[in-house]
């Protein structure tokens, strides 16, 4: 039997367009990865594991982590309450409230980084406010994952929002004729249809903030050990030329996040194929 | 987008909903836009027209423009090749050549930044030869276009991809076997079909490009009035201290993404109008 490497079309001008495709994407994207990937496999195991376990960069890890982990939590909560507004909620200027749900999509990060560091710094009003309670924010780990979860909330609106407007109407009827309280409609039907993209949704907005820089540094206060973030550790390793320590705290921040990118997929396919059998 | 029939939602339910959701959008969106005009004018008009007209500011207005000019139609330009190839043509590879198209958007810009030092910077694998060359390319222009054509490569063509995989290529055959050749066929038949897609794939690209800092903080080496974007400029503003003159560059840039914001709007509005014709 041979193989065929493509169909049969009509239309002209495959090659071409395939050719500049697999071009522009080798200069441009593989091969500059790839030298993130050699150069790391240079490093080798041990050495990889050396830089890696260092108190500093673990510390970084695990404040990247955790407030990453935070922010796409408290974004799930924030961003299926504004998607439900946005598809069901009646309000006069509801359109223009959906237009700026982008704009963390559309700021600079670092204007957004300046702009919640002026918001919440203890100089300003709530700043302050807030530091009278008790509480700051600014220079902390609650400030990072207050910039995380302003640079993730478009992703879960965005994915809830159009699994929502598709959510046929009948099925909530269904539920309600059959006796089941507002309440175990939400639960036991809403939900888990929305699942799949609340998920996909928390997975943008988490993989989004673990690797995030513009937003957090300004309000982070970078302090080592306490509040230096992944991305910044890289930066201050290339500033001291540790060109390997960079690049092995590039390669463990990439791989987590294309991690977290595959898992979801597969998730994906097989609530997919669960649904589709249903 | 279908409408499905109205949700009963009753007048105290919808009345929580706006609450919640409007405190949401406005404590976490519209507040720090206003935080930041408000600083951006602390001075009063005439300090912010002269903190963006002075000649550190104005180059790196430049700089960001121009960068944008080179980026935007190059990537433009692949992301309709790559939209043409993968969304009319079935080959092996495809969906691997899906998901490649996709990766620039799982590297985090400081890690885009670090691969190209990792290739062309002092001690990277063309550092030598470079050197040798007197040629340079990161801490310079090269290197900024580099890590911006990268964070932004993504844009134009995942617009276009499904957008073209749904419209198929009847109206292409068409208009083929009624003798156009390709180049007519794409511009007369393909590009109207696309035109909003591509639009808006646009957009968003010039967004970033214009607005990209991570990366290009990593490659840039903040040479002021040479290699400092007008981001990176806000940033060396604000770590100098120079809040009110840090705001008003992060103004402009803040004035941008709400013209934006508008366009995007525009097009989804008009796009929304084609479908329903």
């Amino acid at each position: 039997m041979k193989l065929r490497l493509k169909e049969k079309s009509v239309l002209p001008g495959f090659g071409l367009s395939l050719g500049f495709t697999v071009f522009y994407l080798s200069l441009l994207v593989l091969v500059p990865l790839s030298a993130l990937v050699l150069r790391s496999s240079q490093l080798g195991p041990s050495g990889f594991i050396a830089t890696i376990r260092n108190p500093r960069v673990l510390a970084s890890f695990e404040v990247t982590f955790l407030s990453a982990f935070k922010a796409a939590l408290i974004n799930v909560v924030l961003g299926v309450t504004v998607a439900w507004f946005l598809v069901r909620g009646r309000f006069p200027l509801k359109r223009l409230a959906d237009a700026l749900v982008d704009l963390p999509f559309a700021l600079p990060t670092a204007v957004s980084g300046i702009a919640l560091t002026a918001l919440l710094s203890p100089n300003s009003t709530l700043g302050a406010a807030l530091g009278k309670l008790g509480i700051q924010v600014a220079f902390t780990t609650t400030g990072i994952t207050i910039a995380m979860i302003f640079i993730g909330m478009p992703f879960v609106i965005r994915s809830v929002q159009p699994a929502l407007a598709d959510l046929s109407k009948e099925l909530e009827e269904a539920s309600r004729s059959l006796g089941a309280s507002r309440f175990q409609t939400l639960w036991r039907v809403v939900f888990p249809l929305l699942a799949p993209s609340i998920l996909s949704g928390f997975t943008l907005a988490f993989s989004r903030a673990l690797g995030e820089y513009g937003s957090v540094v300004f309000i982070a206060g970078n302090m080592p050990m306490k509040t230096e973030i992944a991305s910044l550790l890289i930066i201050t390793k290339l500033e001291q030329f540790d060109y390997a320590g960079a690049t092995a705290i590039a390669v463990a921040l990439l791989s987590l996040s294309l991690i977290s990118i595959l898992l979801i997929n597969v998730f994906q396919a097989r609530s997919a194929r669960y649904l589709g059998s249903a | 987008m279908m409408n499905k029939g109205k949700h009963e939602t009753g007048f105290w339910e919808n009345l929580v909903l706006c609450t919640l959701a409007l405190g949401i959008v406005g404590s976490f969106i519209v507040m720090p836009l206003f935080v930041l005009l408000k600083e951006a004018f602390a001075g009063g008009v005439r300090l912010w027209a002269e903190s963006i007209s002075n000649h550190d500011a104005l180059s790196a207005i430049g700089l960001t423009l121009g960068v944008t000019a080179v980026v935007v139609p190059l990537n433009t330009a692949f992301g309709v090749a790559a939209a043409w190839a993968l969304a009319k043509f079935r080959f092996r590879g495809r969906s691997l050549l899906l998901s490649l198209v996709d990766l620039p958007f799982a590297v985090s810009p400081v890690v885009a930044g670090l691969i190209f030092i990792l290739v062309f910077g002092r001690h990277g694998w063309l550092g030598t030869w470079l050197t040798d060359h007197h040629t340079r390319i990161v801490f310079a222009v090269p290197g900024i276009l580099l890590a911006t054509l990268f964070v932004t490569f993504p844009f134009v063509a995942r617009e276009l991809i499904p957008l073209m995989t749904e419209q198929g290529s009847e109206e292409e055959q068409a208009a083929l076997s009624l003798g156009a050749s390709g180049w007519q066929t794409f511009v007369k038949v393909t590009l109207p079909n696309i035109k909003w897609g591509l639009l808006y794939g646009i957009i968003l690209c010039n967004a970033r490009a214009m607005g990209e800092f991570g990366a290009v903080s990593v490659v840039s080496g903040h040479i002021r009035g040479e290699t400092n974007t007008l981001p990176l400029h806000v940033e060396v503003l604000y770590n100098e201290y120079s809040f009110t003159a840090s705001f008003a560059c992060a103004s402009i840039l803040a004035g941008l993404a709400i013209v934006t914001l508008i366009l995007k709007t525009f097009v989804e509005l008009k796009s929304e109008r084609d479908t329903a014709r």
